[in-house]
């Protein structure tokens, strides 16, 4: 359960996590932090370390070494106090597309302790919000990507956290399914959510409140999105991010 | 770590009811669950009636035919495919990505393998009971009492199986492979053990290396611990082993699964 938690300090904290698969340094010290209300996106290229860093935010590894922390709780030590805290819109899909819109929240609901009416509250709240109610008894097969999507950032927002994890969550949409998805998100942060949005695509991070750029496995810059461009002496945040991460670092064969 | 019961319920709701609607929803699965051993029973028995002879050992206190010797083999049977059949929906799940929605859930991992496998013996032991009907009314019953008397075991033989399940799809990374696992695991576990034929044959044919392995085998002891319950008697031999195997088994799937230490980690694919 969700409960209320006034917790006043940066919601997301990463200290210098390092992460190597075999010999191959994924993170090699990467620090960054989300404060209530705020909009960051982790910029990289692909192969940048960024969906290691969401694996690690989300528990499903452990980091070799440094911190995770939501809300103060660090991932390592109590990761279900600190997985109640996050809500993740992964990579990919993962919808059962054969069951309705609600089967799929509800089985969600449950998974986080809601059930009965409040769960049922909550879903419709939730499809409310991102204007898809009418499509509730669908099954999910027959939604467009950008329902999609929206069904599970919906999904995402039920057990209210205080952190939303986006990874990637605008592939494979058109534009306009991925600046609906990415206003809604904006629209969070009245509420105090903090978001953190990964992406390869800068348009995306423009209306960021700030923006950490990874590149292979480090964080080579980090501030407004102004402030980059300033810092790179550049006209755009396309061209600060290009030259941030150089030409594509070749990865030994 | 503790989690409060009615969440601890509600994941199990949500994971059970998952697991159910699935099964339901692939409509040939309980006919393919079913067709199996019946063949076995209808056919294969048909045919060996004769050739095998079986003598008066425990828990039978008469001769008997050889169908109604084979029927707890084949309740094995049915819950060592359905056991398998956990991994295989484990992997699955891996692909579909919804094994992330499972594990980033605000609960022990532990637990949620433990409310997967809770699900996944469900369906097993109600198969087993679809079975049991259908082999009574092929005639082949077993004692009224037996039905209610083998529930336990039936519960632990399907939790161990299942465990198992688990356990391998920890190490079993893509469907593929999953066919290789059913040669591997499967058959040898079905055939070097009582299923078919007692252990003693083995013994008295002179093929003790077969024998000495089948009797090392936790299907061996799944069998004959539903075997005795259904005739209302306790194998507390088998029966030991049928849990301690379910407790291994689970400990180490439950170790395979861990962010910490677990097997996923070292071979590096995300979960």
């Amino acid at each position: 359960m969700a409960e209320w938690d006034p917790y006043g300090g940066n919601l997301l904290e990463v200290e210098q996590v390092r992460k190597a698969y075999g010999s191959r340094e994924a993170l090699k010290g990467v620090s960054l932090q989300v404060a209530p209300g705020e909009f960051v996106a982790l910029l990289g290229p692909n192969g940048a370390g960024k969906s290691t860093l969401f694996q690690l935010l989300t528990g499903l590894f452990n980091a070799d070494a440094g911190t995770v922390r939501v809300c103060g709780c660090d991932m390592r030590e109590v990761p279900v106090k600190a997985l109640g805290r996050i809500g993740v819109v992964f990579q990919q899909m993962t919808l059962d597309l054969d069951l309705s819109v609600v089967a799929n929240l509800k089985f969600h609901a449950r998974l986080h302790g809601l059930g009965g009416a409040e769960a049922a509250e909550r879903i419709a709240d939730a499809l409310e919000r991102l204007s898809i109610a009418d499509r509730a008894k669908d099954r999910v097969r027959e939604l467009s990507g950008g329902n999609r999507r929206k069904v599970e950032l919906a999904r995402a927002l039920i057990h209210r956290p205080r952190v939303l994890l986006m990874d990637e969550a605008t592939v494979g949409l058109d534009p306009a399914s991925r600046r609906q998805l990415l206003d809604e998100v904006l629209g969070l942060r009245s509420g105090g959510v903090g978001v953190l949005w990964a992406s390869h695509l800068v348009d995306e991070a423009e209306a960021a409140d700030r923006v950490v750029v990874l590149h292979a496995g480090k964080v080579v810059a980090e501030g407004t999105p102004s402030s980059l461009i300033a810092d790179m002496g550049t006209d755009s945040l396309a061209e600060a991010f290009l030259k941030l991460t150089g030409p594509p670092e070749r990865t030994p064969a | 770590m503790a989690i409060p019961m009615k969440h601890a319920l509600l994941a199990l709701q949500a994971v059970a009811s998952r697991e159910v609607s699935k099964f339901v929803r692939q409509g040939g699965r309980l006919a393919s669950a079913l067709v199996r051993p019946l063949l076995w029973l209808v056919v294969f028995a048909a045919g060996f009636q004769n050739v095998f002879g079986v003598s008066i050992i425990p828990p039978y206190d008469t001769y008997i035919p050889y169908q109604v010797y084979i029927v707890p083999g084949l309740l094995g049977m049915v819950l060592l495919f359905n056991g398998m059949q956990s991994s295989l929906a484990m992997v699955y799940d891996r692909e579909m990505g919804v094994m992330r929605l499972l594990l980033t859930a605000p609960l022990p991992r532990a637990y949620l393998l433990f409310a997967k496998l809770l699900a996944g013996t469900l369906l097993s032991v109600i198969q087993a009971y679809v079975f049991l009907a259908i082999a009574a009314v092929f005639g082949v019953g077993v004692p009224l009492a037996g039905w209610l008397q083998a529930f336990p075991v039936l519960v632990l033989s399907g939790m161990m199986l299942g465990a198992l399940g688990l356990l391998l799809s920890v190490r079993v990374k893509q469907l593929e492979n999953f066919a290789g696992t059913m040669n591997f695991v499967i058959f040898p576990m079905f055939f070097l053990s009582p299923a078919l034929y007692p252990l003693w044959k083995l013994e008295e044919s002179g093929a003790r290396v077969i024998h000495f392995i089948a009797q090392w085998n936790p299907f061996t002891h799944a069998v004959e611990a539903t075997r005795f319950a259904l005739y209302g008697q306790v194998a507390p031999l088998s029966l030991a082993i049928v849990i301690g195997c379910l407790l291994v088994f689970f400990w180490l799937a439950s170790w395979g699964y861990d962010p910490q230490r677990g097997m996923i980690k070292r071979s590096g694919g995300p979960g």
